[in-house]
């Protein structure tokens, strides 16, 4: 439970260092950002938040989720004062953030704004220095500390003179990444950053987020209208309701177990109970399973799984009498590979294979064996008897 | 051409004033646009104003406004503020808009990121939203450059119109040859201005040409 883990973290680090500025805890859980009884009027008479009570723990990735008019992005544009509460109170570390001039409380927050947001007239370079920039740096140090950053996320040195017109959009974005924490701020706001990309390269950036943050250990608040993408990312996620209103706020496998209503229970969806299998880490048994290589002659009694020189799966052969060359045409594609992720991993796999025989590979992509899907309802079974699951 | 050649001077002296006539309106022009061009770009109401009024400005014929100039801001005749104004005139109307709409054309995310990051305005309107605009402003300082160009000639008409002396005096003396002088000067003149502006913008924002 990376969520427990990160508690314990806050705690000592509360303890060793003791407070910086008025640092409002509860059970050993800071609060760095937290909003009070905040609504949000628009000039035509539209709420876009109301009456929203809320705190982001320190170090964690708190996800806004919710459909278009909820106010998820509004309520994270007024942490920074992009815009500004019509009642109620927002602190970030403690401080009323509309006692702070916007650009200083801006300088020290970091923002991610969909499609990357880069200066178009800009290099790579310059776009990550602005904050370091702005705050008064000198020139070499900010440049330096941009490069720096351009390889914390995962990007080629020889990127840093080029356009932003010249990177594809995952790139881009993960320039906007690093623009934002370039002056290292504490607290990164995120506004549907990867909403623009295709979903491929949309992982890999959520992949790259969760790597990113747990080196660097950042508050992050996160808005997106994609459940999967909150339930993968947020340690704590906020369901957003249309009106304005916070209809849940929870750890995802709670979310996921106790929805607060059927607005929360339709917008997880209905797959939540295979959903749940994400967040559950539990022992299958695997079983043995034949294998042969390409070339090899064999005696097909039932499914055989066919693997190359490095003992990686390459397809299922069945069906065949008697002796038969294995032979690269025979083989019938197979399905997904569980290597020890979840018990979603294992369940799709098994559920996937055309063998019903879900392959289970290591760190190198080769065979262990294989699990079944009656096996991995009794793990969950035994999970949820064990009190694992939450309810 | 023999004329050119055989008056070198004069025609190097004409050249001259036609170009500070015309130069000198684009510049000041430009920089008085600016602040209305920006206007225009953040408020419909502004827009609503400023648009046709630019119009109407744009409207009143050259000759009509080159004369009546002098009277209206009571300077010696032969002063070049006569040519100058009208022509300052145009280039506002023209460029007002020009501005505008390069700065509406600003990406609103750029924008919005930019305030994120922390810009204060000024700063915000001379690193970021203004040489993002660079590209068509340039375009509408081009057009309103080779216009002004054409444009000086008229003022011949109060004695002060760069190549426009010549073709009055050419015309006066049935003497083709100054005319067509102009002519090539004119259009040589707009080419050339044309050309550099095309150039410095170029220079000015590699980044437009940087694609994939």
């Amino acid at each position: 439970m990376p969520g427990y883990a990160e508690r314990v973290k806050v705690f000592g680090i509360y303890i060793q260092g003791g407070p910086i500025g008025v640092v409002v805890t509860t059970g050993g859980i800071r609060r760095v950002i937290e909003f009070r009884a905040v609504t949000k009027r628009f000039e035509d008479g539209t709420i876009a938040v109301d009456e929203l009570d809320l705190a982001v723990e320190a170090g964690t990735i708190t996800v806004f989720v919710g459909p278009s008019g909820c106010g998820k992005t509004t309520s994270l544009r007024m942490v920074n004062r992009m815009i500004d509460p019509t009642s109620g109170t927002i602190l970030v570390d403690g401080k009323d953030v509309l006692t702070v001039d916007p650009p200083t409380l801006r300088r020290g927050i970091g923002y991610v704004i969909q499609q990357a947001g880069l200066f178009p007239h800009r290099t790579v370079l310059d776009n990550i220095a602005t904050v370091p920039l702005l705050s008064g740096w000198d020139r070499r140090k900010a440049r330096t500390r941009a490069a720096e950053l351009l390889e914390i996320v995962g990007l080629d040195s020889n990127f840093g003179k080029r356009y932003p017109a010249q990177l594809s959009g995952g790139q881009q974005q993960r320039v906007g990444v690093a623009r934002a924490l370039a002056a290292d701020p504490p607290v990164l706001l995120m506004d549907e950053p990867f909403s623009a990309v295709d979903p491929v390269v949309r992982e890999d950036l959520q992949n790259e987020l969760l790597r990113l943050q747990a080196e660097l250990d950042k508050t992050i608040v996160f808005v997106t209208h994609d459940i999967d993408e909150a339930l993968k990312l947020g340690e704590r996620v906020a369901v957003f309701q249309t009106g304005g209103h916070l209809a849940q706020y929870a750890r995802p496998t709670e979310l996921l177990a106790a929805p607060a209503n059927d607005f929360v229970a339709s917008f997880v969806g209905r797959d939540r109970g295979y959903r749940t299998l994400t967040f559950l880490h539990a022992d299958v048994p695997v079983h043995p399973v034949t294998t042969a290589k390409l070339g090899e002659r064999i005696t097909v009694a039932d499914w055989t799984l066919v693997v190359d020189e490095q003992n990686r799966p390459k397809g299922w052969l069945s069906g065949v009498d008697g002796e038969v060359e294995v032979n690269e045409r025979d083989l019938i594609s197979g399905g997904s590979l569980y290597d020890g992720s979840s018990l979603r991993g294992a369940l799709d796999a098994a559920l996937s294979s055309p063998s019903a025989l879900g392959v289970v590979v290591d760190d190198a992509g080769a065979v262990t064996g294989v699990v079944r899907a009656d096996d991995v309802i009794q793990a969950l079974a035994k999970a949820r008897a064990a009190g694992e699951v939450p309810k | 051409m023999t004329w050119i050649f055989e008056n070198w001077e004069r025609f190097w002296e004409v050249t001259g004033v036609h170009l500070r006539l015309s130069v000198v309106p684009v510049l000041i022009g430009f920089l008085l646009a600016i602040p209305f061009g920006w206007w225009a770009s953040r408020s419909q109401r502004a827009r609503a104003v400023l648009f046709p009024f630019a119009n109407v400005l744009f409207t009143i014929p050259s000759i009509a406004l080159i004369v009546i100039t002098p009277v209206l801001i009571g300077v010696k005749i032969l002063d070049e503020i006569n040519v100058i104004v009208p022509l300052t005139v145009y280039t506002v109307a023209l460029m007002i808009r020009s501005v505008a709409d390069a700065l509406s054309a600003v990406p609103g995310n750029v924008i919005a990121a930019a305030n994120a990051m922390g810009f204060r305005p000024l700063r915000r309107f001379l690193t970021v939203d203004f040489p993002l605009a660079l590209p068509v402003t340039i375009a509408g300082l081009r057009v309103a450059t080779v216009s002004n160009i054409s444009m000086v000639s008229v003022g011949a008409l109060v004695g002060l119109g760069g190549y426009g002396q010549l073709f009055t005096e050419g015309y006066q003396t049935d003497h083709t040859e100054k005319v067509l002088a102009g002519l090539i000067g004119t259009v040589v003149l707009a080419v050339l201005a044309d050309g550099l502006l095309l150039l410095i913008g170029r220079l000015l924002t590699p980044w437009a040409r940087a694609g994939r």
